[in-house]
């Protein structure tokens, strides 16, 4: 068993865990982050995507001990004070989401992808969100959404 | 309590039915609030795995678990032979004939495995990592037995998948129109035709696909309390518990299925499991919470697949295009089980290969066969997709044949917008349609003429990227589905839905539907369509689904039946409620029932400003102090309704594809579909649907396929082989509506979720074929990959074009590894290197 301390979610964590343990299931199992998801055995699907000191990971990609002493935001803590996040509320208004499984993952890789490039043309989009797999929307208005969300956020950093 | 109604001159509120409205499902899951199987925890719960045969078909001879149960963690190893007698079995609920071959489809295997992936052994752990490392010591011997894989090989009966049933062939199925009385004979029409007319002769392989729901199966049994408590992540929460009591001697009163937040089914999770039924037995074994999630490829190999087919279809016309008959032969792989309703997916085909066409003459024939693979059942669209890519396909080589543009020999065919209600050859009747308005929108919104222009003038420059127009004009039926005829096909239950509304006290309205949704949105659909009936605002209608606790009756989500059929019942529910509270807005009115109407949510008193809201009635009601002699203090209401007819929701869909003839790679440059669902609940929900539809079927066009090697060993087993479509992979898409109401519901509505995957195969591989055919192809098998195009174009006999020239000029020996830029300057080759 190895210790670690993990701040999730802007909390932080201790917690003895089985080296082998994969930052997923560490997540879902110990710290109760279900909203975290596994699709795949393969890190193909990119259900499982959290941000790793702010940049995008698949956490069945990484193991619970190589976050010891990082960060890891969820999809359960991208809403700040009750407030959606602006690709969160994309994906809501733009439909960009059936069963909601792809989800959570698919919400963090389009974020990352914002923030490397605030502006992407739609096939820039695309290539972006690559690693994640969703099965019900034909992606279709998950590009609108994060077209939408790169909108919303290069307005407010214009604002603020 | 307030009479008077004071909005008796305000305008009517605006309808919610057409808009579009954000979903209420949404909030919980793009903040992770959500309630998939695998998030359940109870007390005490424990893990499974399985242990599953690695081989296709063998004798399990000794089974070896004591390495296993001494492992740390391990609470117990069970095998078949230890629960033989209580772990029930999966069934098969569709016997298409009485004589139908049906092998014993035991959850976990007893003496012998017909497939890779079959259960031999449970283990059970504390924790699910336990389990699986446990699963990897358990020692099975087996015999291998010869295998059969092949379909057409299986159809010959020389290896048989089951020994013991002395066959492969498990039902043959037949719908002949003169035997029928619906039509002509098939047989002197292809005569006839061989005579004097046109005969095209075809036949198409439908390959074998994965559902591939994102979210993995998972079940949790909780079998410590009266009722056992059965979470699953399934289509049919209300047939499974069926079927639990059915065959485990469980009383239907002891079992509650829940079916929590579901990620996705699309056919995939329409089945009772082994797994379920597995975890069920070991649970109630142990006396424990029990809880099994698969991994991602024990999902692919042991879920259902879909599709796997071949075609034979003969088409008679005559010289002037008019189709004179068209024969059906299909061979269906049912895998090694015939599964819950295996061997009806492909005859629901039989009503569907005449499709939107007047055939004066049909014959369907399927043979369905048995092999040592993963068992095949109902994936998005299930016989209908099949049907729709062989005669579209079919439209496609007539048209061809007969060297006319493909949309004018289809019209020439289909039944013209007057003359409905259709009876087709096929003995259906269908409702409403509007094939011309559909195609003329499509059309336009395509730029058909002009992609036809540059198609030509980049055949006539000999461009190396090429461009296909592919048209797939579909119908379905959906909506499944009255019980009557559900009981002459000999299926096992009805089709019929049920719905229940409750009037709070407050105010408040709980919808209880017996469809249970996976991602379509019925949450959001059914409070706007209760909203418009009951007249209460949108927000305050709650709707209950996938808990045979609060939703007791209801046959579930497939077969795009949740809208057609399902809300149907709400919506005679809601008007079953308005009957009741009028009877009480009447005493609280003092009025005559008979001088009374509702609208927008109000009982008024005609030509008066009196009136009663239906919540104040609903606090009336709870009150009941003040309510009519002997009246019963309730307006809640249930309705069940059973479809007198199934429904048939039609589109023309428009693919063009770009492709490179020199590599075989294929780009799709635009896709229009222009469909006609009758009336829209939420065009935004309804637009989700068709792209993620369309999704599905352009993937079995372009790349998905189940395959195994010589050994029956699923070498897609994972999804870095079994490729599913990315954002990368796939475009925008261009969808429109044109509107025939259905005359067979209130709404006028007609079914959507399967729409998208039934049209878009063929719309993709006609354009493909399109591309390419004067090269020599006139077919490709799916997927088409790069590599099978540029084969198909190497095998091809250029033929010769309009003339000009025998052979395209880039497959000239002396200009090798052209650039496919070159040579064609003034032609565009937008798209073309995406
Ligand atoms: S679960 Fe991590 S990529 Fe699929
Ligand atoms: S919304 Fe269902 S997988 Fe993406």
């Amino acid at each position: 068993m190895s210790r670690i301390t993990v701040i999730v979610d802007g909390v932080s964590y201790t917690d003895e865990v089985e080296p082998r343990t994969l930052l997923v299931h560490y997540l879902r199992e110990t710290v109760g982050k279900t909203g975290t998801v596994v699709g795949c055995d393969t890190s193909n699907c990119g259900a499982c995507t959290v941000h790793l000191d702010g940049t995008s990971v698949k956490s069945c990609n990484v193991l619970a001990v190589q976050a010891d002493g990082h960060e890891v935001t969820t999809i359960e803590g991208l809403a700040q004070n009750g407030e959606l996040h602006p690709v969160q509320k994309a994906f809501h208004e733009c439909h960009a989401l059936q069963c909601g499984y792809c989800t959570p993952g698919m919400i963090m890789q389009a974020c990352d992808v914002l923030k490397n490039n605030p502006d992407p043309s739609e096939q820039e989009i695309r290539e972006g969100l690559e690693g994640n797999l969703c099965r019900c929307t034909g992606y279709h208005n998950i590009v609108k959404a994060v077209q939408q969300a790169a909108g919303e956020l290069s307005s407010q950093a214009v604002s603020s | 309590m307030t009479i008077t109604d004071d909005r008796t001159d305000t305008t009517a509120p605006e309808l919610e039915i057409g808009k579009a409205r954000r979903r209420k499902e949404d909030q919980r899951l793009i903040t992770g609030r959500t309630r998939w199987t695998d998030n359940i925890q109870l007390p005490g719960m424990l893990h499974l795995a399985m242990v599953r045969s690695p081989f296709a078909h063998a004798t399990i001879t000794a089974i070896n678990t004591a390495e296993a149960k001494a492992a740390p963690g391990v609470i117990d190893v069970v095998t078949g032979e230890d629960i033989k007698d209580v772990q029930g079995v999966n069934a098969n609920a569709w016997p298409i004939t009485a004589d139908q071959v049906t092998p014993t489809h035991l959850p976990v295997a007893v003496e012998r495995v017909a497939c890779a992936g079959e259960i031999v052994a449970v283990v059970v752990a504390r924790s699910a990592a336990a389990a699986r490392d446990a699963a990897e010591l358990v020692d099975v011997d087996y015999d291998e037995l010869p295998a059969v894989l092949d379909l057409k090989e299986a159809a010959a009966d020389t290896v048989l998948a089951h020994p013991d049933l002395g066959t492969n062939k498990s039902a043959f199925w037949k719908l002949d129109s003169a035997e029928a009385g619906t039509g002509g004979d098939v047989d002197a029409a292809i005569a006839k035709a061989r005579e004097d007319g046109v005969v095209i002769e075809r036949e198409f392989r439908q390959q074998r696909l994965i559902p591939a729901f994102m979210e993995p199966r998972s079940v949790v049994v909780d079998p410590t309390g009266e009722q056992m408590v059965v979470w699953s992540a399934t289509q049919i929460p209300h047939i499974l518990r069926f079927l639990i009591a059915a065959t485990m001697g469980i009383p239907e009163s002891k079992v509650r299925v829940i079916a929590p937040d579901v990620g996705g089914g699309f056919g995939g999770k329409l089945q009772t499991t082994p797994e379920e039924f597995a975890t069920i037995a070991v649970a109630r074994r142990l006396g424990k919470p029990c809880k099994y999630t698969e991994t991602r490829s024990e999902s692919l190999l042991s879920g259902h697949h879909g599709r796997d087919q071949w075609q034979k279809l003969t088409l008679s016309a005559e010289k002037d295009g008019t189709v004179t008959g068209l024969k059906v032969e299909l061979l269906a792989d049912m895998g090694a089980y015939i599964a819950i309703v295996g061997g009806g997916v492909p005859v629901l085909g039989a009503w569907m290969f005449n499709s939107i066409y007047k055939f004066p003459a049909y014959q369907f024939n399927c043979q369905t066969v048995l092999t040592n693979k993963t068992w095949v059942d109902a994936y998005r669209g299930a016989g209908r997709p099949e049907a729709t890519f062989g005669i579209e396909r079919m439209m496609d080589e007539l048209a061809a044949e007969l060297g006319r543009d493909p949309l004018e020999v289809r019209e020439q065919n289909w039944i013209r917008h007057e003359e409905f209600p259709f009876t087709t050859v096929a003995g259906m009747t269908y409702d409403s349609g509007n094939y011309e308005a559909a195609t003329a929108k499509a059309k336009e919104l395509f730029g058909y003429d002009e992609l036809r222009a540059e198609q030509k003038r980049r055949r006539e420059s000999n461009d190396p990227v090429q461009l296909g127009i592919g048209v797939s004009t579909f119908t379905e039926m959906c909506g499944l589905a009255p019980s009557r005829i559900l009981g002459q096909l000999n299926y096992g239950a009805g089709g019929w839905e049920h719905a229940s509304i409750r009037m709070l006290a407050t105010g408040k309205v709980e919808v209880v539907t017996g469809v249970s949704p996976h991602g379509q949105g019925h949450e959001t659909a059914w409070s706007q369509i209760v909203a418009d009936r009951l007249g209460v605002p949108f927000e305050d209608v709650e709707v209950l689904h996938g808990d045979t606790q609060t939703s007791p009756r209801g046959l579930d989500t497939y077969g795009s039946r949740s809208l057609v059929v399902g809300a149907e019942a709400v919506v005679r529910a809601a008007d079953r409620v308005i009957d009741k509270a009028k009877v009480f807005a009447a005493h609280l009115l003092e009025a005559s029932e008979d001088d009374l109407e509702f609208k927008a949510g109000r009982f008024g008193v005609k030509g008066t400003d009196k009136g009663i809201g239906i919540a104040e009635i609903a606090l009336a009601t709870f009150a009941a102090h003040n309510l009519p002699d002997g009246a019963e203090p309730s307006i809640d209401a249930d309705a069940t309704f059973d479809p007198d007819n199934f429904s048939f929701p039609h589109g023309t869909h428009l693919c063009a594809m770009e492709v490179d003839t020199e590599t075989g790679a294929t780009t799709m440059r635009k896709y229009v579909c222009v469909d006609d669902i009758g009336t829209i609940i939420n065009p935004l929900i309804v637009e989700g649907q068709v792209h993620g539809g369309l999704v599905q079927g352009i993937a079995q066009a372009l790349w998905e396929g189940a395959e195994y090697d010589e050994q029956g060993t699923l070498v897609t087993g994972s999804f870095v082989d079994y490729t599913l479509p990315t954002a990368a992979d796939t475009i925008s898409f261009v969808t429109d509506h044109t509107t025939s109401p259905s005359t067979t519901n209130t709404l006028g509505t007609k079914g959507v979720g399967e729409a998208g995957t039934i049209a878009s195969t063929p719309a993709v591989v006609n354009a493909i074929v399109d591309a390419v055919r004067p090269l020599g192809v006139d077919d490709i098998v799916m997927p088409c990959t790069p590599e099978r195009v540029w084969k198909a174009i190497q095998a091809g006999h250029p033929v010769s074009h309009e003339g000009e020239r025998d052979a395209a000029p880039h497959f000239d020996e002396a200009t090798p590894n052209q650039d496919p830029g070159a040579g064609s300057p003034s032609t565009t080759t937008e798209g073309s290197d995406q």
